[in-house]
């Protein structure tokens, strides 16, 4: 596993704030399309495609309904 | 109002189609299908040495413009086989693309951004040139024997031969092969017969093409847009063609009726919103859907499959033709090698191992390019639309941006390949594709390497960087020595510098033009391995 779960912030509550408050406002398409464009902003950041799909794989771990992660809980 | 053909061949019957059942006639090789394909392995075999018959079940060359995107690598090919300077001639040369998003212009690229090659990175040419032109070159060659209206209705495998059954306007007839190569495409009638099945993925998206004729200044480059204020939420291809033809895809809705769609007076309020006028005509209009798909096996037996027949990818990236000249390449001399007993059979599995392998990397660009133009989801939509919009300020997003990913010659991991020993910090590796490069003659010529390869007769050739005496070679190896007192020369050192030579470097080159091996300090046993390695001898 080269993703770091660990936390990277000295202060992950202001971490934690600053993209909620970044939805402030915004209709649910709106924020849709910021988290969209955050998204590809902060993959190119991290730069390892080995660390996204574990990224993937960790944010798809708890998805309800979805039939590509069916059993994922148990790994 | 459409172009018609103008290419219309005769059918001639031929002796065998009286000879009784129990004489009927034997056959090396038997090239199903008489496209771009089966037309240029056909051509590559008799080149060497090898006859050939050549059956398509029409006699005239398809309609419409089809395949329009030449690679070098295939200009390269064609050029061996003496076609090349034609097609160039005749084709529209491009290297650059530009891609849009409305409007604006988000970037460009140009495929071949440096000189010294004698091939450009495209050319633009209409298919039924392109086969006109094979056909010329294939009734230069007496070894190739062309039946027209001969039509495969049987095959019949058996340890050693194929039998095959022909239907013609005078009727059927038999025929036997040892070989059996399947170029008749997408719909191929061999497999069928074969019940060899396709597995991957079929887009529901519809795509119309247009070709118009009209006099007009845009540039000779490859144009490409995502949302257009022309047609709106979709993507749109603009390619130039010869004649004063222009190329014009536009992608429909998934729903979108075809026939009504391609109604020539449907499709022309959209092309006047692109082009801004009404001053063009129609020779070829088209709806298609695509697949992204291959059949597992490339060689059943003594069938083989290439091109459509074997493999097929959406038209974004120009992957379908050129990949299939490719696998022609790839197989003309194998075959050639296994029916002259130079090589065994094992040599034939390196055709399907190296070229099911580009199959899956056309098929993932293709494929990939594809979801990018028509995502599946609201949220896969989303994401293309983020991409376009950062696309606008950041090189990481216009990287993304997917408007297809051009054709380019695949490298092979392959058992023919003999792996380097020594260090090298450029240059084509093992299973890579040569690369051009201007070299001199003794007598002042400039020509290129490519040249000097076609020169070298068509074998194996070893592109050595001289120094001292020239190295003994195996006798199925040519020699292409370059150097001050070499039968070449490299004044401008951009041989040197591609291939990352130093004085005594040496490359062996495979008869399609892939690099084999490489050495430092090459000896005549090292070159024997990597010769008998690459003949599938391991």
């Amino acid at each position: 596993m080269r993703l770091v779960t660990q936390s990277n912030f000295s202060n992950p509550d202001a971490a934690f704030r600053l993209v909620v408050e970044a939805h402030r406002g915004l209709t649910d398409e709106q924020s849709a399309s910021l988290d969209t464009a955050l998204v590809l902003i902060l993959a190119n950041q991290v730069g390892d495609l080995e660390v996204l799909r574990e990224a993937i794989a960790l944010a798809k771990r708890h998805l309800v309904g979805d039939p590509s992660v069916r059993g994922a809980k148990t790994i | 109002m459409l172009q018609q053909s103008s290419y219309q061949f005769s059918y001639r019957r031929c002796r065998e189609q009286d000879l009784p059942d129990a004489a009927i006639a034997h056959h090396p090789v038997v090239v199903v299908g008489a496209g771009p394909v089966g037309l240029t392995l056909a051509i590559d075999l008799a080149q060497r040495g090898q006859s050939v018959v050549l059956i398509d079940d029409a006699d005239r060359i398809g309609e419409g413009s089809r395949a329009i995107c030449f690679s070098k690598r295939s200009l390269e090919l064609w050029d061996r086989l003496g076609v090349g300077g034609r097609m160039v001639e005749k084709g529209v040369v491009w290297s650059v693309g530009r891609v849009f998003h409305g409007d604006s212009e988000l970037y460009q690229f140009n495929l071949l951004p440096e000189d010294g090659h004698k091939m450009p990175a495209f050319v633009n040419l209409q298919q039924y040139y392109a086969e006109a032109y094979l056909v010329d070159r294939v009734q230069e060659l007496p070894l190739i024997d062309l039946r027209w209206r001969n039509k495969i209705v049987g095959l019949e495998q058996h340890n050693d031969r194929a039998i095959l059954t022909l239907e013609t306007p005078d009727g059927s007839y038999r025929m036997t092969a040892t070989y059996v190569v399947a170029c008749d495409g997408a719909r191929s009638t061999v497999r069928g017969l074969l019940g060899v099945e396709f597995s991957g993925q079929v887009f529901e998206d519809q795509f119309l093409i247009a070709d118009v004729r009209m006099t007009a200044e845009f540039p000779t480059e490859r144009w490409f847009w995502f949302d257009p204020t022309f047609h709106a939420g979709r993507s749109a291809l603009l390619h130039r063609q010869p004649d004063d033809i222009w190329r014009i895809d536009l992608q429909l809705d998934r729903d979108a009726d075809s026939v009504e769609e391609r109604r020539p007076d449907n499709v022309r309020p959209r092309i006047e919103r692109m082009l801004g006028h009404s001053n063009f005509e129609f020779t070829w209009i088209s709806i298609y859907k695509f697949q992204c798909r291959r059949i597992d096996r490339f060689i059943h037996n003594c069938v083989i499959f290439a091109g459509d027949a074997a493999h097929q990818v959406s038209p974004f990236g120009a992957r379908g033709a050129n990949s299939g000249l490719e696998d022609a390449e790839n197989l003309a001399w194998k075959l050639a090698c296994v029916l002259k007993g130079s090589a065994s059979q094992s040599l034939l599995e390196s055709y399907h191992i190296e070229r099911s392998a580009a199959a899956d990397e056309n098929i993932r660009e293709s494929t990939r390019s594809t979801d990018f133009m028509a995502p599946g989801t609201k949220q896969q939509a989303r994401l293309r639309q983020a991409v376009l919009a950062l696309a606008k300020d950041t090189d990481f997003a216009k990287r993304m941006v997917n408007g297809g990913r051009l054709s380019k010659p695949s490298i092979y991991e392959t058992p023919l390949s003999s792996p380097d020993t020594d260090a090298w910090n450029g240059g084509p590796r093992p299973g890579t594709s040569m690369v051009d490069a201007p070299v001199v003659t003794g007598d002042g010529q400039a020509i290129y390497l490519t040249d000097a390869f076609i020169r070298a007769g068509g074998g194996f050739g070893l592109l050595e960087f001289a120094k001292g005496a020239a190295l003994q070679l195996p006798d199925q190896v040519s020699s292409i020595r370059v150097g001050t007192h070499a039968p070449y020369s490299d004044p401008r050192g951009l041989l040197a510098i591609r291939y990352d030579a130093t004085p005594g470097s040496a490359y062996l080159l495979r008869p399609d033009g892939y690099v084999a091996a490489r050495f430092r300090r090459p000896t005549p046993a090292a070159i024997e391995a990597a010769v008998s390695r690459a003949c599938g001898h391991v």
